[in-house]
Protein backbone atom coordinates (compact mmCIF):
# COMPACT_ATOMS: atom_id res chain seq x y z
CA UNK A 1 0.00 0.00 0.00
CA UNK A 2 2.95 2.56 0.47
CA UNK A 3 4.03 2.28 -2.79
CA UNK A 4 0.85 3.03 -4.52
CA UNK A 5 0.46 5.77 -1.48
CA UNK A 6 3.62 7.65 -2.72
CA UNK A 7 2.79 7.11 -6.42
CA UNK A 8 -0.71 8.92 -6.24
CA UNK A 9 0.59 11.41 -3.93
CA UNK A 10 3.54 12.42 -6.37
CA UNK A 11 0.99 12.28 -8.86
CA UNK A 12 -1.29 15.11 -7.31
CA UNK A 13 1.83 17.12 -6.17
CA UNK A 14 2.65 16.57 -10.63
CA UNK A 15 -0.82 17.38 -11.93
CA UNK A 16 -1.25 20.68 -13.63
CA UNK A 17 -4.80 20.83 -12.02
CA UNK A 18 -3.33 20.71 -8.42
CA UNK A 19 -1.38 23.29 -9.47
CA UNK A 20 -4.36 25.43 -11.07
CA UNK A 21 -6.48 24.61 -7.92
CA UNK A 22 -3.99 25.62 -5.84
CA UNK A 23 -2.98 28.77 -7.17
CA UNK A 24 -6.50 29.68 -7.27
CA UNK A 25 -7.13 29.19 -3.78
CA UNK A 26 -3.94 30.84 -2.62
CA UNK A 27 -4.77 34.09 -5.14
CA UNK A 28 -7.86 34.27 -3.45
CA UNK A 29 -6.63 33.67 0.04
CA UNK A 30 -4.75 36.75 -0.28
CA UNK A 31 -6.83 38.92 -1.70
CA UNK A 32 -9.07 38.06 0.93
CA UNK A 33 -6.86 38.80 3.72
CA UNK A 34 -5.79 41.61 2.13
CA UNK A 35 -9.36 42.94 1.77
CA UNK A 36 -10.65 41.98 5.26
CA UNK A 37 -7.01 43.40 6.86
CA UNK A 38 -8.28 46.99 5.39
CA UNK A 39 -12.38 46.45 6.68
CA UNK A 40 -10.72 45.28 9.77
CA UNK A 41 -9.15 48.73 10.99
CA UNK A 42 -12.24 50.35 10.11
CA UNK A 43 -14.38 47.40 12.13
CA UNK A 44 -12.31 47.72 15.53
CA UNK A 45 -12.51 51.11 15.92
CA UNK A 46 -15.55 51.35 17.23
CA UNK A 47 -15.02 48.83 19.34
CA UNK A 48 -13.97 49.06 23.04
CA UNK A 49 -12.07 46.55 23.89
CA UNK A 50 -11.82 43.54 20.95
CA UNK A 51 -10.76 40.58 21.54
CA UNK A 52 -10.12 37.84 19.05
CA UNK A 53 -9.21 40.27 16.36
CA UNK A 54 -7.17 37.34 14.58
CA UNK A 55 -9.61 35.13 14.34
CA UNK A 56 -11.96 38.03 12.58
CA UNK A 57 -9.42 37.43 9.85
CA UNK A 58 -11.21 34.29 8.66
CA UNK A 59 -14.63 35.17 9.80
CA UNK A 60 -15.06 38.54 8.78
CA UNK A 61 -16.48 39.43 5.09
CA UNK A 62 -14.66 41.91 3.06
CA UNK A 63 -16.14 42.88 -0.23
CA UNK A 64 -17.46 39.63 -1.11
CA UNK A 65 -17.17 36.38 1.17
CA UNK A 66 -14.81 35.24 4.57
CA UNK A 67 -12.66 32.79 4.07
CA UNK A 68 -14.51 30.35 6.11
CA UNK A 69 -17.18 30.93 3.45
CA UNK A 70 -15.16 30.58 0.62
CA UNK A 71 -13.73 27.25 2.07
CA UNK A 72 -17.41 26.04 2.79
CA UNK A 73 -18.24 26.86 -0.69
CA UNK A 74 -15.23 26.02 -2.79
CA UNK A 75 -13.57 23.20 -0.73
CA UNK A 76 -16.03 20.46 -2.10
CA UNK A 77 -14.78 21.61 -5.32
CA UNK A 78 -11.18 20.93 -4.42
CA UNK A 79 -11.90 17.60 -3.34
CA UNK A 80 -14.05 16.33 -6.34
CA UNK A 81 -11.25 17.71 -8.62
CA UNK A 82 -8.16 15.42 -6.26
CA UNK A 83 -10.93 12.42 -6.38
CA UNK A 84 -13.09 12.36 -9.46
CA UNK A 85 -11.17 10.31 -11.60
CA UNK A 86 -9.47 8.16 -9.40
CA UNK A 87 -10.69 4.40 -10.13
CA UNK A 88 -12.12 5.13 -13.11
CA UNK A 89 -9.42 6.39 -14.85
CA UNK A 90 -6.96 3.81 -14.48
CA UNK A 91 -10.07 1.67 -15.47
CA UNK A 92 -10.39 3.17 -18.75
CA UNK A 93 -6.82 3.33 -19.67
CA UNK A 94 -6.64 -0.31 -18.39
CA UNK A 95 -4.07 0.02 -16.02
CA UNK A 96 -6.11 -0.65 -13.19
CA UNK A 97 -6.30 -4.56 -14.42
CA UNK A 98 -2.39 -4.88 -14.22
CA UNK A 99 -2.77 -3.19 -10.77
CA UNK A 100 -4.42 -5.85 -9.49
CA UNK A 101 -2.98 -8.65 -10.89
CA UNK A 102 0.18 -7.54 -8.95
CA UNK A 103 0.42 -9.25 -5.57
CA UNK A 104 -1.32 -6.42 -3.37
CA UNK A 105 -4.37 -6.96 -1.87
CA UNK A 106 -7.23 -5.29 -3.52
CA UNK A 107 -7.98 -2.69 -0.81
CA UNK A 108 -4.67 -1.22 -1.05
CA UNK A 109 -5.29 0.51 -3.99
CA UNK A 110 -8.27 1.78 -2.49
CA UNK A 111 -6.57 2.71 0.68
CA UNK A 112 -3.63 4.22 -1.14
CA UNK A 113 -5.80 6.55 -2.73
CA UNK A 114 -7.82 7.47 -0.32
CA UNK A 115 -4.78 8.22 2.01
CA UNK A 116 -2.79 10.12 -0.23
CA UNK A 117 -6.09 12.34 -1.34
CA UNK A 118 -6.22 13.03 2.65
CA UNK A 119 -2.68 14.15 3.00
CA UNK A 120 -3.11 15.84 -0.17
CA UNK A 121 -5.95 17.92 1.64
CA UNK A 122 -3.97 18.47 4.35
CA UNK A 123 -1.25 19.98 3.06
CA UNK A 124 -3.02 22.21 1.12
CA UNK A 125 -5.28 23.72 3.84
CA UNK A 126 -2.30 23.71 6.16
CA UNK A 127 -0.48 25.49 3.88
CA UNK A 128 -3.48 27.85 3.07
CA UNK A 129 -4.19 28.48 6.67
CA UNK A 130 -0.09 29.32 7.58
CA UNK A 131 -0.25 31.72 4.73
CA UNK A 132 -2.91 33.58 5.95
CA UNK A 133 -1.68 33.76 9.39
CA UNK A 134 1.45 35.44 7.73
CA UNK A 135 -0.36 37.87 5.80
CA UNK A 136 -2.63 38.98 8.63
CA UNK A 137 0.45 39.45 10.91
CA UNK A 138 1.68 41.81 8.09
CA UNK A 139 -1.56 43.59 7.29
CA UNK A 140 -3.80 43.95 10.37
CA UNK A 141 -0.37 43.87 12.97
CA UNK A 142 -1.78 41.57 15.54
CA UNK A 143 -0.12 38.19 16.97
CA UNK A 144 -2.97 35.48 17.69
CA UNK A 145 -3.04 33.97 21.21
CA UNK A 146 -2.69 30.43 22.66
CA UNK A 147 -6.56 30.05 22.62
CA UNK A 148 -6.27 31.53 18.91
CA UNK A 149 -4.42 29.16 17.77
CA UNK A 150 -5.54 26.19 19.11
CA UNK A 151 -9.14 27.65 17.60
CA UNK A 152 -7.47 27.87 14.45
CA UNK A 153 -6.10 24.21 14.79
CA UNK A 154 -9.31 22.73 15.42
CA UNK A 155 -10.77 24.70 12.20
CA UNK A 156 -8.36 23.20 10.42
CA UNK A 157 -9.27 19.82 11.50
CA UNK A 158 -13.03 20.21 10.92
CA UNK A 159 -11.94 21.69 7.07
CA UNK A 160 -9.64 18.53 6.35
CA UNK A 161 -12.50 16.61 7.38
CA UNK A 162 -14.99 18.24 5.14
CA UNK A 163 -12.68 18.40 2.28
CA UNK A 164 -12.25 15.21 2.61
CA UNK A 165 -15.51 14.27 2.69
CA UNK A 166 -15.84 15.79 -0.72
CA UNK A 167 -12.66 13.79 -2.42
CA UNK A 168 -14.39 10.53 -0.85
CA UNK A 169 -17.20 11.05 -1.82
CA UNK A 170 -15.85 11.77 -5.87
CA UNK A 171 -13.73 8.73 -5.68
CA UNK A 172 -17.19 6.83 -4.85
CA UNK A 173 -18.65 7.98 -8.09
CA UNK A 174 -15.25 7.44 -9.83
CA UNK A 175 -15.67 3.82 -9.16
CA UNK A 176 -19.64 4.04 -9.60
CA UNK A 177 -19.26 5.16 -13.04
CA UNK A 178 -17.05 4.35 -15.84
CA UNK A 179 -16.96 7.64 -17.16
CA UNK A 180 -14.69 10.60 -15.95
CA UNK A 181 -17.43 13.03 -16.79
CA UNK A 182 -20.52 11.11 -15.62
CA UNK A 183 -18.50 10.96 -12.13
CA UNK A 184 -17.54 14.51 -11.68
CA UNK A 185 -21.28 15.73 -12.88
CA UNK A 186 -22.44 13.99 -10.57
CA UNK A 187 -20.42 14.93 -7.61
CA UNK A 188 -20.73 18.96 -8.62
CA UNK A 189 -24.41 18.06 -9.07
CA UNK A 190 -24.47 17.00 -5.45
CA UNK A 191 -22.57 19.77 -4.49
CA UNK A 192 -24.15 22.22 -6.17
CA UNK A 193 -27.45 20.91 -4.37
CA UNK A 194 -25.86 20.97 -0.90
CA UNK A 195 -24.47 24.13 -1.01
CA UNK A 196 -26.96 26.35 -3.04
CA UNK A 197 -30.54 24.43 -2.85
CA UNK A 198 -30.24 23.18 1.01
CA UNK A 199 -32.37 26.17 1.88
CA UNK A 200 -35.37 25.55 -0.49
CA UNK A 201 -34.98 21.76 0.42
CA UNK A 202 -35.20 21.95 3.79
CA UNK A 203 -38.27 24.59 3.82
CA UNK A 204 -40.11 22.83 1.87
CA UNK A 205 -39.50 20.01 4.33
CA UNK A 206 -40.10 22.19 7.40
CA UNK A 207 -43.48 23.35 5.13
CA UNK A 208 -44.90 19.60 5.12
CA UNK A 209 -43.64 18.38 8.57
CA UNK A 210 -44.83 21.33 10.62
CA UNK A 211 -46.90 23.57 8.97
CA UNK A 212 -47.51 27.22 9.66
CA UNK A 213 -50.83 27.98 9.53
CA UNK A 214 -50.57 31.47 12.10
CA UNK A 215 -47.30 33.41 11.30
CA UNK A 216 -48.23 34.95 14.77
CA UNK A 217 -48.19 31.42 16.36
CA UNK A 218 -44.64 31.38 17.97
CA UNK A 219 -44.66 28.10 18.70
CA UNK A 220 -45.65 27.01 15.14
CA UNK A 221 -42.82 29.42 13.41
CA UNK A 222 -40.18 28.04 15.98
CA UNK A 223 -41.69 24.25 15.11
CA UNK A 224 -41.16 24.97 11.77
CA UNK A 225 -37.82 26.60 11.80
CA UNK A 226 -36.69 23.20 13.84
CA UNK A 227 -37.33 21.15 11.05
CA UNK A 228 -35.89 23.08 8.52
CA UNK A 229 -32.87 23.22 10.54
CA UNK A 230 -32.45 19.71 11.18
CA UNK A 231 -33.60 18.79 7.47
CA UNK A 232 -30.82 21.46 6.10
CA UNK A 233 -27.89 19.65 8.49
CA UNK A 234 -28.39 16.61 5.66
CA UNK A 235 -26.36 19.10 3.95
CA UNK A 236 -22.49 18.72 4.58
CA UNK A 237 -22.01 22.54 3.75
CA UNK A 238 -24.39 23.61 6.10
CA UNK A 239 -22.82 21.03 8.72
CA UNK A 240 -19.77 22.45 7.95
CA UNK A 241 -20.04 25.95 8.35
CA UNK A 242 -22.05 25.93 11.48
CA UNK A 243 -19.58 24.08 13.13
CA UNK A 244 -16.39 26.26 12.04
CA UNK A 245 -18.43 29.47 12.57
CA UNK A 246 -19.14 28.21 16.39
CA UNK A 247 -15.34 28.00 16.57
CA UNK A 248 -13.98 30.71 15.04
CA UNK A 249 -16.61 33.25 16.21
CA UNK A 250 -16.80 32.44 20.24
CA UNK A 251 -19.16 34.61 20.88
CA UNK A 252 -21.95 32.23 19.02
CA UNK A 253 -23.03 30.27 22.05
CA UNK A 254 -25.17 27.90 20.14
CA UNK A 255 -25.58 26.84 16.53
CA UNK A 256 -29.53 27.66 16.27
CA UNK A 257 -30.47 30.42 13.81
CA UNK A 258 -33.32 31.42 14.98
CA UNK A 259 -33.10 31.97 19.11
CA UNK A 260 -36.32 33.21 20.74
CA UNK A 261 -35.30 36.48 23.20
CA UNK A 262 -36.89 39.03 24.84
CA UNK A 263 -35.95 43.51 24.66
CA UNK A 264 -34.49 42.79 27.88
CA UNK A 265 -32.56 40.31 27.34
CA UNK A 266 -31.00 40.46 23.83
CA UNK A 267 -30.23 43.90 25.33
CA UNK A 268 -28.16 42.11 28.32
CA UNK A 269 -26.70 39.94 25.61
CA UNK A 270 -25.47 42.85 23.67
CA UNK A 271 -24.42 44.33 26.53
CA UNK A 272 -22.24 41.92 28.38
CA UNK A 273 -21.20 39.89 25.56
CA UNK A 274 -18.62 36.98 26.96
CA UNK A 275 -16.65 34.59 24.67
CA UNK A 276 -17.12 31.17 24.90
CA UNK A 277 -14.16 28.97 26.33
CA UNK A 278 -12.20 26.72 23.56
CA UNK A 279 -13.10 23.59 25.68
CA UNK A 280 -16.80 25.10 25.11
CA UNK A 281 -16.93 25.86 21.74
CA UNK A 282 -14.95 22.16 21.23
CA UNK A 283 -17.88 20.93 23.01
CA UNK A 284 -20.36 22.48 20.90
CA UNK A 285 -18.02 21.09 17.83
CA UNK A 286 -18.33 17.37 18.35
CA UNK A 287 -21.00 16.24 17.09
CA UNK A 288 -20.50 17.76 13.80
CA UNK A 289 -16.87 16.65 13.77
CA UNK A 290 -17.91 13.15 14.54
CA UNK A 291 -21.04 13.23 11.85
CA UNK A 292 -18.94 14.32 8.63
CA UNK A 293 -16.26 11.88 10.38
CA UNK A 294 -19.17 9.06 9.91
CA UNK A 295 -19.69 10.20 6.44
CA UNK A 296 -16.53 10.34 5.11
CA UNK A 297 -15.91 6.45 7.06
CA UNK A 298 -19.73 5.87 4.92
CA UNK A 299 -18.14 6.72 1.57
CA UNK A 300 -14.85 4.93 2.05
CA UNK A 301 -16.90 2.08 3.20
CA UNK A 302 -19.35 2.17 0.33
CA UNK A 303 -15.93 2.43 -1.80
CA UNK A 304 -14.25 -0.12 -0.62
CA UNK A 305 -17.19 -2.66 -0.40
CA UNK A 306 -18.29 -1.68 -4.36
CA UNK A 307 -14.45 -1.87 -5.36
CA UNK A 308 -13.86 -5.05 -3.95
CA UNK A 309 -16.89 -6.91 -5.48
CA UNK A 310 -16.23 -5.04 -8.73
CA UNK A 311 -14.64 -7.58 -11.52
CA UNK A 312 -11.57 -5.69 -13.27
CA UNK A 313 -11.18 -6.61 -16.71
CA UNK A 314 -9.72 -4.77 -19.75
CA UNK A 315 -11.65 -4.51 -22.76
CA UNK B 1 6.54 -32.91 -15.87
CA UNK B 2 4.48 -31.42 -12.89
CA UNK B 3 0.91 -29.64 -13.64
CA UNK B 4 1.45 -26.29 -13.59
CA UNK B 5 -2.43 -24.83 -14.16
CA UNK B 6 -5.00 -27.71 -13.29
CA UNK B 7 -8.72 -27.13 -12.81
CA UNK B 8 -11.80 -29.30 -11.99
CA UNK B 9 -15.65 -28.21 -13.40
CA UNK B 10 -14.21 -24.76 -13.33
CA UNK B 11 -17.95 -22.48 -13.88
CA UNK B 12 -18.22 -18.72 -13.91
CA UNK B 13 -21.90 -17.67 -14.24
CA UNK B 14 -23.08 -14.12 -15.04
CA UNK B 15 -26.71 -13.84 -14.11
CA UNK B 16 -28.52 -16.67 -16.15
CA UNK B 17 -25.87 -16.89 -18.27
CA UNK B 18 -22.85 -19.36 -18.13
CA UNK B 19 -19.37 -17.42 -19.44
CA UNK B 20 -17.49 -20.55 -18.40
CA UNK B 21 -18.81 -23.97 -18.18
CA UNK B 22 -17.33 -27.01 -16.02
CA UNK B 23 -13.86 -26.43 -17.53
CA UNK B 24 -11.68 -29.32 -16.96
CA UNK B 25 -7.85 -29.48 -18.37
CA UNK B 26 -4.53 -29.16 -17.23
CA UNK B 27 -1.13 -27.26 -18.22
CA UNK B 28 2.43 -28.53 -17.76
CA UNK B 29 5.08 -27.48 -16.85
CA UNK B 30 7.17 -25.83 -19.82
CA UNK B 31 4.31 -26.08 -22.09
CA UNK B 32 3.81 -22.82 -24.36
CA UNK B 33 -0.16 -23.56 -24.00
CA UNK B 34 -2.46 -22.09 -27.44
CA UNK B 35 -5.75 -21.35 -25.84
CA UNK B 36 -8.11 -20.57 -28.75
CA UNK B 37 -11.73 -19.79 -29.21
CA UNK B 38 -13.53 -17.48 -30.83
CA UNK B 39 -14.37 -14.11 -29.52
CA UNK B 40 -16.68 -14.36 -25.64
CA UNK B 41 -16.04 -17.82 -25.43
CA UNK B 42 -14.41 -17.69 -21.98
CA UNK B 43 -11.03 -17.59 -22.54
CA UNK B 44 -10.44 -14.22 -20.75
CA UNK B 45 -13.17 -15.36 -17.73
CA UNK B 46 -11.12 -18.17 -17.83
CA UNK B 47 -7.61 -16.35 -16.75
CA UNK B 48 -9.42 -13.57 -14.71
CA UNK B 49 -10.44 -16.97 -12.64
CA UNK B 50 -6.57 -18.81 -12.57
CA UNK B 51 -5.62 -15.08 -11.12
CA UNK B 52 -8.19 -15.09 -8.71
CA UNK B 53 -9.68 -11.81 -10.52
CA UNK B 54 -12.63 -13.15 -10.52
CA UNK B 55 -14.10 -15.83 -8.11
CA UNK B 56 -15.82 -19.03 -9.63
CA UNK B 57 -19.37 -20.05 -9.10
CA UNK B 58 -18.17 -23.51 -9.00
CA UNK B 59 -15.28 -26.22 -9.33
CA UNK B 60 -11.48 -25.58 -8.19
CA UNK B 61 -8.57 -24.69 -9.81
CA UNK B 62 -5.25 -24.71 -8.75
CA UNK B 63 -2.16 -22.84 -9.99
CA UNK B 64 1.23 -23.89 -9.38
CA UNK B 65 0.15 -25.74 -6.42
CA UNK B 66 -2.41 -22.78 -5.29
CA UNK B 67 -5.88 -21.96 -4.66
CA UNK B 68 -6.46 -18.63 -6.97
CA UNK B 69 -9.58 -18.10 -4.10
CA UNK B 70 -7.92 -18.48 -0.94
CA UNK B 71 -4.27 -17.58 -1.89
CA UNK B 72 -4.18 -15.40 -4.71
CA UNK B 73 -1.50 -13.62 -3.58
CA UNK B 74 1.61 -15.86 -4.37
CA UNK B 75 0.18 -16.73 -7.56
CA UNK B 76 -0.22 -13.20 -8.72
CA UNK B 77 3.66 -13.10 -7.41
CA UNK B 78 4.65 -16.10 -9.76
CA UNK B 79 2.93 -15.18 -12.75
CA UNK B 80 2.58 -12.34 -14.99
CA UNK B 81 -0.53 -11.41 -16.46
CA UNK B 82 -0.19 -9.26 -19.98
CA UNK B 83 -4.42 -8.24 -20.60
CA UNK B 84 -5.79 -7.82 -23.81
CA UNK B 85 -5.07 -4.08 -23.81
CA UNK B 86 -2.27 -3.68 -21.56
CA UNK B 87 -2.55 -0.31 -19.71
CA UNK B 88 0.46 1.96 -18.65
CA UNK B 89 0.51 5.42 -16.99
CA UNK B 90 1.33 7.69 -20.29
CA UNK B 91 2.66 10.59 -18.34
CA UNK B 92 5.51 8.28 -16.66
CA UNK B 93 8.37 7.02 -19.08
CA UNK B 94 8.81 3.51 -19.82
CA UNK B 95 11.46 3.06 -16.82
CA UNK B 96 9.11 4.28 -14.47
CA UNK B 97 6.29 2.49 -15.21
CA UNK B 98 8.51 -0.63 -14.80
CA UNK B 99 9.93 0.76 -11.59
CA UNK B 100 6.09 1.32 -10.58
CA UNK B 101 5.43 -2.55 -10.95
CA UNK B 102 8.57 -3.88 -9.44
CA UNK B 103 7.92 -1.84 -6.27
CA UNK B 104 4.59 -3.42 -6.12
CA UNK B 105 5.97 -6.88 -6.50
CA UNK B 106 8.66 -5.77 -3.69
CA UNK B 107 11.63 -5.90 -5.18
CA UNK B 108 15.00 -5.18 -3.92
CA UNK B 109 16.16 -1.77 -5.85
CA UNK B 110 19.12 -2.84 -6.82
CA UNK B 111 17.47 -5.99 -8.28
CA UNK B 112 14.61 -3.84 -9.83
CA UNK B 113 16.97 -1.73 -11.82
CA UNK B 114 19.08 -4.68 -13.29
CA UNK B 115 16.27 -6.86 -14.11
CA UNK B 116 14.47 -3.67 -15.70
CA UNK B 117 17.58 -2.71 -17.63
CA UNK B 118 17.67 -6.35 -18.77
CA UNK B 119 13.67 -6.74 -19.73
CA UNK B 120 13.78 -3.34 -21.55
CA UNK B 121 16.98 -4.76 -23.49
CA UNK B 122 15.45 -8.00 -24.06
CA UNK B 123 12.37 -6.38 -26.09
CA UNK B 124 14.87 -4.19 -27.81
CA UNK B 125 13.44 -0.62 -25.91
CA UNK B 126 16.42 0.34 -23.77
CA UNK B 127 17.11 3.22 -26.33
CA UNK B 128 13.47 4.64 -25.71
CA UNK B 129 13.53 3.75 -21.79
CA UNK B 130 12.97 7.32 -20.56
CA UNK B 131 10.39 8.87 -23.26
CA UNK B 132 7.02 8.69 -22.23
CA UNK B 133 4.81 6.05 -22.62
CA UNK B 134 2.40 8.06 -24.32
CA UNK B 135 4.41 8.39 -27.42
CA UNK B 136 4.75 4.41 -27.76
CA UNK B 137 3.86 3.00 -30.94
CA UNK B 138 0.70 -0.15 -30.37
CA UNK B 139 3.99 -2.76 -30.91
CA UNK B 140 6.22 -0.97 -28.19
CA UNK B 141 3.22 -0.95 -25.77
CA UNK B 142 2.95 -4.68 -26.62
CA UNK B 143 6.42 -5.08 -25.77
CA UNK B 144 6.92 -3.28 -22.97
CA UNK B 145 4.09 -5.31 -21.56
CA UNK B 146 6.02 -8.48 -21.61
CA UNK B 147 9.40 -6.78 -20.47
CA UNK B 148 6.56 -5.90 -17.51
CA UNK B 149 6.08 -9.61 -16.95
CA UNK B 150 9.83 -10.27 -17.11
CA UNK B 151 10.88 -8.21 -14.47
CA UNK B 152 8.84 -10.18 -11.42
CA UNK B 153 10.56 -13.32 -13.06
CA UNK B 154 8.00 -15.39 -13.26
CA UNK B 155 7.56 -18.93 -13.48
CA UNK B 156 4.27 -18.44 -15.94
CA UNK B 157 2.80 -16.22 -17.92
CA UNK B 158 -0.93 -15.38 -19.19
CA UNK B 159 -1.07 -13.81 -22.86
CA UNK B 160 -4.49 -12.55 -23.83
CA UNK B 161 -4.05 -11.68 -27.38
CA UNK B 162 -0.85 -10.27 -27.21
CA UNK B 163 -0.27 -9.78 -30.59
CA UNK B 164 -4.05 -8.18 -32.05
CA UNK B 165 -3.88 -5.00 -34.05
CA UNK B 166 0.25 -5.34 -34.67
CA UNK B 167 1.60 -5.31 -38.16
CA UNK B 168 3.27 -8.01 -39.10
CA UNK B 169 6.73 -7.47 -37.83
CA UNK B 170 5.50 -6.91 -34.77
CA UNK B 171 4.14 -10.03 -34.48
CA UNK B 172 6.96 -11.71 -35.21
CA UNK B 173 9.10 -10.00 -32.78
CA UNK B 174 6.36 -10.90 -30.01
CA UNK B 175 6.23 -14.49 -31.27
CA UNK B 176 9.79 -14.97 -31.20
CA UNK B 177 9.51 -13.16 -27.73
CA UNK B 178 7.60 -15.86 -26.40
CA UNK B 179 9.01 -18.85 -27.97
CA UNK B 180 12.25 -17.30 -26.33
CA UNK B 181 10.50 -17.07 -22.34
CA UNK B 182 9.70 -20.77 -22.65
CA UNK B 183 13.05 -21.89 -24.51
CA UNK B 184 15.64 -20.12 -22.51
CA UNK B 185 14.10 -19.52 -19.48
CA UNK B 186 11.69 -22.57 -18.86
CA UNK B 187 8.59 -20.38 -18.22
CA UNK B 188 5.50 -21.81 -18.84
CA UNK B 189 2.73 -19.96 -21.58
CA UNK B 190 -0.44 -19.37 -21.80
CA UNK B 191 -1.24 -17.89 -25.23
CA UNK B 192 -4.57 -17.04 -25.68
CA UNK B 193 -5.75 -16.14 -28.91
CA UNK B 194 -7.84 -16.73 -32.21
CA UNK B 195 -5.51 -16.15 -35.06
CA UNK B 196 -4.53 -20.13 -35.57
CA UNK B 197 -1.41 -19.94 -37.37
CA UNK B 198 0.69 -17.93 -34.51
CA UNK B 199 -0.92 -20.78 -32.48
CA UNK B 200 0.32 -23.07 -34.48
CA UNK B 201 3.81 -21.75 -34.80
CA UNK B 202 4.22 -21.26 -31.07
CA UNK B 203 2.30 -23.83 -29.25
CA UNK B 204 2.92 -27.20 -28.36
CA UNK B 205 -0.38 -28.36 -26.58
CA UNK B 206 -3.45 -26.81 -27.34
CA UNK B 207 -7.39 -25.87 -25.52
CA UNK B 208 -10.16 -25.26 -27.97
CA UNK B 209 -12.86 -23.16 -25.96
CA UNK B 210 -16.32 -22.91 -27.69
CA UNK B 211 -19.10 -21.06 -25.53
CA UNK B 212 -17.40 -21.76 -22.43
CA UNK B 213 -17.05 -25.73 -22.74
CA UNK B 214 -13.72 -27.00 -23.79
CA UNK B 215 -13.99 -28.81 -26.95
CA UNK B 216 -10.67 -30.16 -27.58
CA UNK B 217 -7.56 -29.90 -25.22
CA UNK B 218 -4.06 -32.01 -25.97
CA UNK B 219 -0.99 -32.03 -27.39
CA UNK B 220 -1.19 -30.46 -31.26
CA UNK B 221 0.32 -33.50 -31.95
CA UNK B 222 -1.83 -35.62 -30.93
CA UNK B 223 -5.15 -33.64 -31.87
CA UNK B 224 -4.21 -32.89 -35.43
CA UNK B 225 -5.07 -35.97 -37.82
CA UNK B 226 -2.34 -36.69 -40.58
CA UNK B 227 -1.55 -33.91 -42.93
CA UNK B 228 -4.47 -31.80 -41.03
CA UNK B 229 -3.47 -28.03 -40.58
CA UNK B 230 -4.75 -26.80 -37.31
CA UNK B 231 -7.26 -24.55 -38.95
CA UNK B 232 -8.91 -27.74 -40.40
CA UNK B 233 -8.72 -29.10 -36.57
CA UNK B 234 -10.26 -25.89 -35.15
CA UNK B 235 -13.71 -25.56 -37.62
CA UNK B 236 -13.60 -29.60 -36.86
CA UNK B 237 -14.75 -28.89 -33.65
CA UNK B 238 -16.34 -25.57 -33.75
CA UNK B 239 -18.70 -27.05 -36.95
CA UNK B 240 -19.30 -30.12 -34.49
CA UNK B 241 -21.43 -27.45 -31.81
Amino acid sequence: MATIFRKELSDHFASTRFLITFALVLMVAVVTTSMVGAHLREALEGMAKPSHVFLMLFTTSGQFFSLVQFIAFFGPLIGIILGFDAINRERNDNTLSKLVSQPIFRDAVINGKFLAGIVTVTLMLASLLLLITGLGLLTVGVVPGWEEAGRLAVYLLVSIAYVSFWMGLAILFSILFRSLATSALAAVALWIFFAFFIGFAADLVAHALAPVANARDAEQMVANQRVADAASLASPVVLYSQATSTILDPFRRTRQNLVMVGPMEKFSMDRFRNPLPLGQSILVVVPYLSLMIGLILACFGASYLTFLRQEIRST
Amino acid sequence: MAAVIETQGLTRRYGRQTAVDALSFQVQEGDVFGFLGPNGAGKTTTLLMLLGLTEPSAGTARVLGFDPVRDPLPIKRLVGYLPENVGFYDDLTARENLGYVARLNRLAPDASRGNIETALDRVGLSDVGDKLVGQFSRGMRQRLGLAELLIKDPKLVFLDEPTLGLDPDGIHKILELILSLSRDRGITVVLSSHLLDQVQRTCNRIGIMVQGRMVATGLLSELTRAGESLEQLYMRHFQQR
